[in-house]
């Protein structure tokens, strides 16, 4: 009786632990969006969203720039990253790479992932000053594809390794050659999985900041022309989060963020609930 | 022996998956336009060596096969990299689950008609694939939601449906890898039925692991043992004066 | 027939170049760093480097020991917090929280891992920062401006929760039922169940979620860059301001990238943490490999 005793009192003390662990996790998550929310709902107006900054004084006016800035830079990234990323997922299968080349490239990817976000932004201002470019979003959209290329293989690839074989089995016992395989069917059966990496990137890119603080720059106005520095919404928080005057702004950027990175978690569930019609289980 | 041509033929096959050694020394015979059952006790080989005939088993890890495969007299291993398509598409397969694919019913049998570039007419290929879900008795069923996905199919009716879309891409041969297996008994008495009006048009090969559906349907038959053929010929034969005594225990029973 | 050969033929190439893009992008980055931060080694031993303790380019002093002090303090505090609470919080929601709370909770721990690291620093300039500075450091006798390393880690630990416990969640739920049932069926409690059972057949991923998670903390340059004091000088206290390398790149080179000697002690700083990223993904492999072959059931 006395053990059994000693083994609940432990079980209590341990299960107390895990509701104050979860209480801070909560707590902590509750006031980031609250502060945001609140101090966001309170500086975000129609002005705010539909007005670059007054020219001469960059704390007046609005932050169209960066919102517009923000997606002309990720968007374009995460096509081009998406592209280049399914490409590889499906060629890291077995019907196309032995084993030991494709865990090597998925070591190279893990090892990309890790990567801070900044490594890639001097990498790319390297280059660009290398080919006498400045920065611009043209730079700042490379940077963003080379940092969401692994996140989006590596979940690509998982989808991909869970198509079971006997359904690619089919695909081949119809005549269909690897290609057509990989393309038509495995890309189709895999879709929900692929999709959520796909906006997983997109979400990482929207809020990166590291990557193109130096490589897309720092504009004011829209951009016109891909050689034209940019604003995002990142970095327009990144630069005026420590003015007092500049704060409104920084919250109104941070509440936009909030709200994309929201929409891409609803959107990615609703949407794979749509594809997942077709998998096969 | 035969009394009709040879579709498929082994020689000398041994197939080692790692380092178990799966296949060992098959030579089979597989009559044209006949029924063949492959049986055996789980886990000798059935699957494996149907899956040899149209090169599937390649595209599986550390497996190694030696020996010769004739199809139609030809050695499928004669043919290079991009030719395997064609072998393929002469063997359709029906696995041990149906796996229909990711997409709607119609598209499924319509898959192999266009990446062969078959009836590539709108009308040509609706009408391909009216019959050919009528020869797998599942149009009346499915005629007013063909492009529903076919994953809201019964399994029965997947596997019908995999049936269909194999014979769309007409292949000589229907492999087919204990295709009841995973169906309800009224569902699997459907797919025998229609093995047994397909082995008119096409050769069939068929692995089963229940005796008593081999001795309805089979015409010829082979009996594999821990990866060796012991015993091969004509279904009564085999059934009615097996001369091996593996043979003999497993058609009793003893052996499963 | 010819026409369909061809298109596998250029769309096999074509997912091969991709494929061989990103492992030469590897190298590329590794050779172009360690080329690049050539300039600075010339004058300067490496071990000079990475062990004196000043950091003023314009003497031409390159010492990164505070700043790799400040990293170790910041990353090592962050997971001091993170880990235990993260654990804790995962066993709680995958074996412990009822079926409703479970299904509010995980999706809420999936849009925090998206939250942009620059809108936690926001956050914990304009609440953390007050906060150490005006409770937190007085409680402990100390004066602080609340920029500080403390700050930094504690944000941090924020960061990484959703990562540890998503992931952690996920191997905790994949431990077969019935091994759980087993073990609950010789009488073993909840807890003990959990301790021994779920705990042991998830260690793998268990450690691959703290690697991850300290990827992350070690990685992270902007909201550290935001309250972490950016003074690269050996910290006296934990509420002392400090740096830390990703950081350092971020507040620094903007106005060190005209002369070639300064960017290439910031190259070095990259390299160092291209290196150190490197490093702990080649020993993850190998602790999981291990650990993997120890704890498989």
């Amino acid at each position: 009786m006395d053990v059994l005793n000693r083994r609940t009192v432990e079980e209590k003390i341990f299960k107390l632990f895990m509701i104050v662990s979860i209480c801070i996790v909560i707590g902590s998550l509750v006031i980031i969006f609250g502060l945001v929310i609140i101090n966001g709902a309170s500086s975000i107006s129609i002005e705010m969203i539909t007005q670059t900054p007054t020219p001469g004084n960059a704390l007046g006016g609005g932050i169209l720039n960066a919102i517009i800035g923000s997606l002309l830079l990720a968007l374009p990234a995460t096509g081009l990253a998406c592209i280049i990323g399914i490409g590889i997922a499906l060629y890291l299968q077995k019907e196309f790479s032995h084993p030991g080349f494709a865990n090597f490239i998925r070591f190279t990817l893990d090892v990309l992932w890790g990567i801070p976000s900044i490594v890639y932004g001097i990498f790319c201002l390297m280059i660009m000053i290398a080919l006498g470019m400045g920065s611009s979003l043209l730079v700042g959209i490379f940077a963003l594809t080379l940092l969401e290329i692994p996140i989006i293989t590596r979940y690509m690839d998982e989808a991909i390794k869970m198509v079971p074989i006997g359904l690619k089995e089919s695909a081949f016992s119809l005549g269909s050659t690897k290609f057509e395989t990989a393309i038509r069917i495995v890309r189709r059966q895999a879709f929900p999985g692929i999709l959520a990496g796909i906006l997983l990137g997109l979400g990482r890119g929207i809020g990166d900041a590291a990557s193109i603080l130096f490589t897309a720059g720092f504009s004011n106005r829209i951009p016109t022309s891909l050689f034209d520095s940019t604003a995002a919404l990142p970095t327009m928080i990144f630069n005026l989060y420590s003015l007092p005057s500049g704060q409104p702004k920084a919250y109104a950027a941070a509440f936009i963020l909030l709200v994309v990175v929201l929409l891409i978690s609803i959107i990615s569930r609703v949407l794979s609930k749509r594809f997942m019609k077709h998998v096969i289980r | 022996m035969l009394s009709s041509t040879i579709q498929i033929e082994t020689k000398n096959l041994n197939v080692y998956f790692d380092k178990h050694y799966v296949l060992k020394d098959v030579n089979i015979k597989i009559p044209a336009k006949q029924l063949t059952a492959i049986i055996g006790p789980s886990g000798c080989g059935k699957t494996t060596l149907l899956k040899s005939f149209n090169r599937l088993l390649e595209i599986h890890d550390e497996v190694k096969i030696s020996g010769n495969i004739f199809v139609d007299g030809q050695d499928i291993f004669d043919s290079k990299g991009d030719e395997i398509p064609d072998i393929r598409k002469k063997m359709g397969l029906i696995s041990q689950k149906p796996y229909p694919l990711p997409m709607s019913i119609y598209e499924n049998v319509a898959y192999g008609l266009k990446i062969h570039r078959k009836k590539t007419k709108k009308g040509e290929l609706d009408a391909a694939i009216q019959h050919y879900l009528q020869e797998v008795g599942l149009w009346n069923e499915v005629k007013d939601r063909l492009h529903d996905p076919a994953s809201r199919l019964s399994v029965g009716q997947q596997q019908r449906l995999c049936l269909a879309r194999a014979i769309a891409v007409e292949p000589e041969v229907i492999l087919c890898d204990e295709p009841t297996s995973a169906l309800d008994p009224i569902a699997a008495q459907q797919i025998e039925k229609l093995l047994l009006k397909l082995k008119q048009n096409y050769t069939v090969v068929l692995v089963t692991h229940t005796l008593r559906q081999a001795k309805r349907l089979a015409d010829y038959v082979i009996f594999l043992y821990f990866g060796m053929v012991i015993e091969q010929g004509p279904a009564e034969d085999v059934f009615n004066n097996p001369k091996n005594p593996a043979t003999i225990a497993y058609i009793k029973g003893d052996i499963s | 027939m010819n026409k369909r050969k061809l298109r596998d033929l250029i769309g096999t190439k074509l997912m091969l170049i991709a494929t061989l893009f990103v492992s030469l992008l590897f190298f590329l980055i590794f050779v172009l760093l360690l080329f690049r931060s050539g300039l600075v080694l010339q004058d300067n031993s490496l071990f000079d480097i990475l062990f004196s303790s000043t950091w003023n380019p314009d003497n031409s002093q390159f010492g990164l020991a505070p700043i790799i002090i400040g990293t170790i303090l910041v990353t090592g505090i962050a997971l001091l917090i993170a880990i235990p609470i993260s654990l804790l919080s995962a066993i709680y929601i995958a074996e412990y929280a009822p079926w409703k709370i479970r299904r509010i909770l995980r999706p809420f721990i999936d849009v925090l891992a998206g939250v942009p690291s620059v809108v936690y620093g926001l956050c914990a300039f304009l609440f953390l920062v007050p906060l150490t500075k005006d409770v937190i450091a007085p409680w402990f006798g100390v004066q602080s401006t609340g920029l500080c390393i403390f700050t930094a880690a504690v944000i941090l630990a924020v960061m990484v929760f959703p990562i540890i416990i998503s992931l952690c969640i996920e191997s905790f739920n994949a431990v077969p039922l019935a091994l759980k049932e087993a073990s609950l069926s010789v009488g073993a409690t909840k807890w003990e169940t959990v301790k021994k059972v779920v705990f042991r057949a998830s260690t793998p991923s268990v450690i691959a979620a703290i690697l991850l998670g300290f990827g992350r903390a070690f990685g992270e340059t902007i909201a550290i860059n935001m309250v972490i004091g950016g003074i690269p000088r050996i910290p006296s206290s934990v509420f002392s301001p400090g740096e830390t390398l990703a950081s350092l790149i971020a507040s620094k080179y903007g106005e060190l990238m005209s002369i070639p000697v300064h960017e290439s002690a910031l190259m070095l700083v990259a390299l160092i943490l291209f290196v150190v990223v490197l490093v702990f993904n080649i020993l993850g492999v190998f602790i999981l490999r291990r650990a993997k072959r120890r704890w498989t059931y």
